[in-house]
């Protein structure tokens, strides 16, 4: 089996109840996975379900071992790896503030309008742009931002659903 | 659904006694008063005192794996938790049932570090198979059939209900079991049939095939035990047992090679690394068992049944993975071998058992005999000889007396061997005792300790003597934590650095302070005698075994070696002194 670092994509199913993320996040630090982005919601209120997306990296044989030790939490309904399963939408959301003036503050306008970001606030000296895309779309736009003022940076971390008529079962 | 409210700490006897606990090990406390209010008043459910939660945990232990049912503890919040702590970690390592049920502040006081306030949720949560916080009496009686549900369905653990002290008081509805299934815990019982074929067809291809049985044929049940000793019958092949396995194959049958991995025997070992398929029934190559990983059985093909699917290629690579129950699993087998009149190759078979003869001869467990200085291992066969007949329950502390006690005591059936195996808690054995005791009042119940692992736990000596139970502490005394000096012999250049216990107690005055039996043996002629008086006893007792204080216990994989690089007693001839690697230092 190979050894190559491999980046999955898993949707992981759980009753919403309190404790819940810190036995996913315990059982990542307890056994020393990496967690590079983990969101969290409720999905399902009618049944009392969260959903949580995580995006984690390591060779095939953990990322077997992290969705078997997922899969064995007790309030986890189902487990999902969206990178194995097929093709699949990835989205994350940003808000990225920039501060400045004159011709800075003209491109960064510039710039958000390419990336089709949206002006969520402004004051005479500053900008919040709200962008939603893929991890990728996002880390090159805050790159393109720091020479321009960037001032703040909160990210979702990514969410994804797989393609196609069926849903997560 | 029920007739009428009744008190929270009511509703959970009823839940307990309706999960048709007869048992519960524990220690009062100003949380968990509730409780002892509704057990006092009640004569179905028998409560037993310990003198330490730690001790609680390890008799629900001993309890549940000596009788197959559930072990199930009550502490109070606090300090009653946290020192159910050890136990619980070594409930979830070895996969034992128990429910613990801890005494936690008032919900209005959690998160107010309030007197004897533990977070015993956030602490206890990577130390359980699941544990449950009860902020609402209607929801008691469910959590305790799901807790119940949780810790016996899968690979058995350990589960914690915390119970806030206002919740006990409280008024609510009883929910009887029937009603309760759980949302999402669904384990995967039943094999699937393909896997099985495959199976079958490696074996049937099989040259050099061996069984690699453990813990999990145990926690299935005596059933899954007959059916691994009718395969390993079946198929002729030679069978291994792990540490947690001992019992699942009766030892005198004679394919059985002895115990694999650290301190398991020279043809186990080399059998596993000269192995062409390897049949891995409820074992999960532990680091113990494996040795080096690249070095281990490098050229056999590997089927694994395990019923916990994170078991499966987390160390070793499988080739065919099968989840389920190892009792269901087997089963199919069987029945798959004989559908097809599938059996190994009878002259590679013979061919492998002239081999296996071979390693055997080398007979790896000899020791130096001495007529002046009683020998443990020594003590250990005597002791056997003096037990075999009996209905014998032997429990273990941690160490070189355990490691002598898997090579030296014989196992024909499964449950009857009671050994703190994945956390290697020393002070498991005394308390351990206890509940097998408490479980089967017929039985001859044996703790083999040494001096230091003992003491960890002495003060349960009291709980044996209020309970009248006859537990036997046989110590093989040699005044040091003998594994201890073992690896700063052959690892550290002889620094005996902590490892000598000066000022010991007299274990005779000891035992006989609690209200128990005191004995000693000096001398290898006196063993026979004293054993027989300890078997005689009808109170605790603790006999003190003086041994050589220097004896090794081998053979021995060190830490970063393989399985064919294993080191052999002084009394072995061609054994190969290979030093320890660097890389098999920073091992433990």
């Amino acid at each position: 089996m190979s050894e190559a670092i491999e980046r999955h994509t898993i949707a992981v199913l759980v009753d919403n109840e309190p404790g819940i993320l810190a036995r996913v996040v315990g059982l990542f630090s307890g056994r020393g996975y990496n967690i590079e982005s983990l969101t969290v919601a409720e999905t399902d209120p009618a049944n009392n379900l969260s959903r949580i997306t995580l995006v984690t990296s390591g060779t095939r044989m953990i990322i077997e071992q992290i969705k078997a030790q997922l899969s064995r939490l007790v309030p986890v309904h189902g487990v999902h790896d969206l990178t194995d399963e097929g093709p699949h939408v990835e989205r994350e959301l940003a808000l990225i503030k920039v501060a400045g003036t004159g011709e800075k503050r003209i491109e960064s306008l510039r710039l958000a309008d390419i990336f089709r970001a949206k002006v969520v606030d402004s004051t005479t000296e500053s900008f919040i742009f709200e962008i939603t895309g893929s991890t990728e779309k996002l880390n090159a736009f805050v790159k393109l931002m720091e020479p321009l003022g960037l001032v703040d940076v909160s990210r979702t971390g990514v969410v994804a659903i797989a393609r196609g008529p069926r849903g997560f079962s | 659904m029920s007739t009428e409210p009744m008190q929270g700490a009511e509703l959970l006897i009823k839940a307990l006694v309706d999960q048709g606990v007869e048992v519960i090990f524990g220690y009062p406390g100003g949380a968990v008063l509730p409780i002892y209010d509704a057990l006092f008043k009640q004569n179905r459910l028998r409560h037993i005192l310990v003198r330490h939660e730690q001790a609680a945990v390890h008799a629900a232990e001993g309890y549940a794996r000596s009788t197959g049912k559930v072990g199930c503890v009550l502490v109070t919040s606090g300090p009653g938790a946290t020192n159910a702590v050890t136990g619980l970690t070594d409930a979830l390592m070895d996969s034992i049932p128990i429910v613990c049920l801890t005494g936690q502040v008032p919900t209005h006081l959690i998160g107010n570090d309030a007197f004897q306030e533990a977070d015993t949720t956030g602490i206890t949560r990577p130390c359980t198979k699941h544990n449950y916080l009860v902020k609402d009496v209607r929801d008691l009686a469910r959590i305790v059939h799901e807790a119940f549900y949780v810790a016996t369905h899968g690979r058995p653990g350990p589960v914690v209900i915390d119970l806030p002290k206002d919740v006990l008081f409280a008024s609510g509805d009883y929910t009887p079991p029937e009603a309760v299934t759980h949302k999402s815990y669904r384990p995967q019982v039943e094999p699937d049939p393909q896997r099985i074929e495959e199976a079958i067809e490696l074996i049937r291809g099989a040259k050099r095939p061996l069984f690699y049985g453990g813990g999990g044929i145990v926690n299935s049940g005596p059933k899954a035990a007959q059916l691994f000793t009718e395969l390993v019958r079946t198929t002729d092949a030679p069978a291994t047992l792990t540490l947690m396995g001992l019992g699942a194959l009766p030892a005198s049958d004679p394919r059985f090679l002895g115990m694999v991995g650290m301190h398991g025997t020279y043809e186990a070992n080399l059998a596993m690394h000269g192995c062409d398929v390897m049949i891995a029934v409820g074992a999960r190559f532990d680091d113990r068992v494996t040795g080096k990983l690249s070095a281990f059985s490098p050229n056999s093909k590997k089927i694994h049944i395990d019923i916990d699917p994170s078991s499966i290629n987390k160390n070793v690579r499988v080739d065919v993975a099968i989840v389920g129950d190892a009792g269901r699993v087997l089963e199919a087998m069987l029945a798959a071998l004989k559908r097809r009149k599938a059996k190994p190759d009878g002259e590679a078979m013979a061919a492998w058992w002239r081999q296996i003869d071979e390693w055997r001869k080398r007979d790896c467990l000899r020791y130096r005999k001495s007529d002046d200085v009683i020998k443990p291992q020594f003590a250990l066969e005597r002791l056997y000889a003096a037990v075999k007949d009996r209905d014998t329950i032997i429990t273990t502390e941690v160490g070189q007396h355990q490691m002598w006690a898997a090579q030296f005591l014989r196992f024909e059936r499964p449950n009857r061997w009671l050994t703190s195996g994945g956390l290697g808690t020393m002070g498991y054995g005394l308390p351990a005792a206890i509940g097998a005791q408490i479980g089967n009042p017929g039985a001859t119940v044996i703790d083999v300790a040494g001096e230091a692992s003992i003491l960890m736990n002495i003060q349960e000596m009291s709980t044996a003597v209020q309970y009248r139970l006859p537990v036997k502490v046989f110590v093989l005394n040699n005044e040091y934590m003998g594994m201890v000096r073992q690896w700063q012999e052959l690892l550290h250049g002889g620094r005996y650095a902590e490892s000598y216990t000066a000022a010991l107690p007299d274990f005779v005055r000891l035992a006989e302070a609690f209200g128990g039996v005191g004995l000693r043996a000096t001398k290898p002629s006196e063993l026979d005698r004293v054993i027989a008086e300890m078997l005689r006893a009808d109170k605790p007792c603790i006999v003190d075994v003086l041994v050589d204080k220097t004896e090794n216990c081998f053979p021995m994989i060190p830490s970063g070696a393989a399985h064919n690089e294993m080191l052999l007693g002084p009394e072995d001839a061609g054994g190969s002194k290979k030093p320890v690697s660097e890389d098999g230092m920073v091992l433990v």
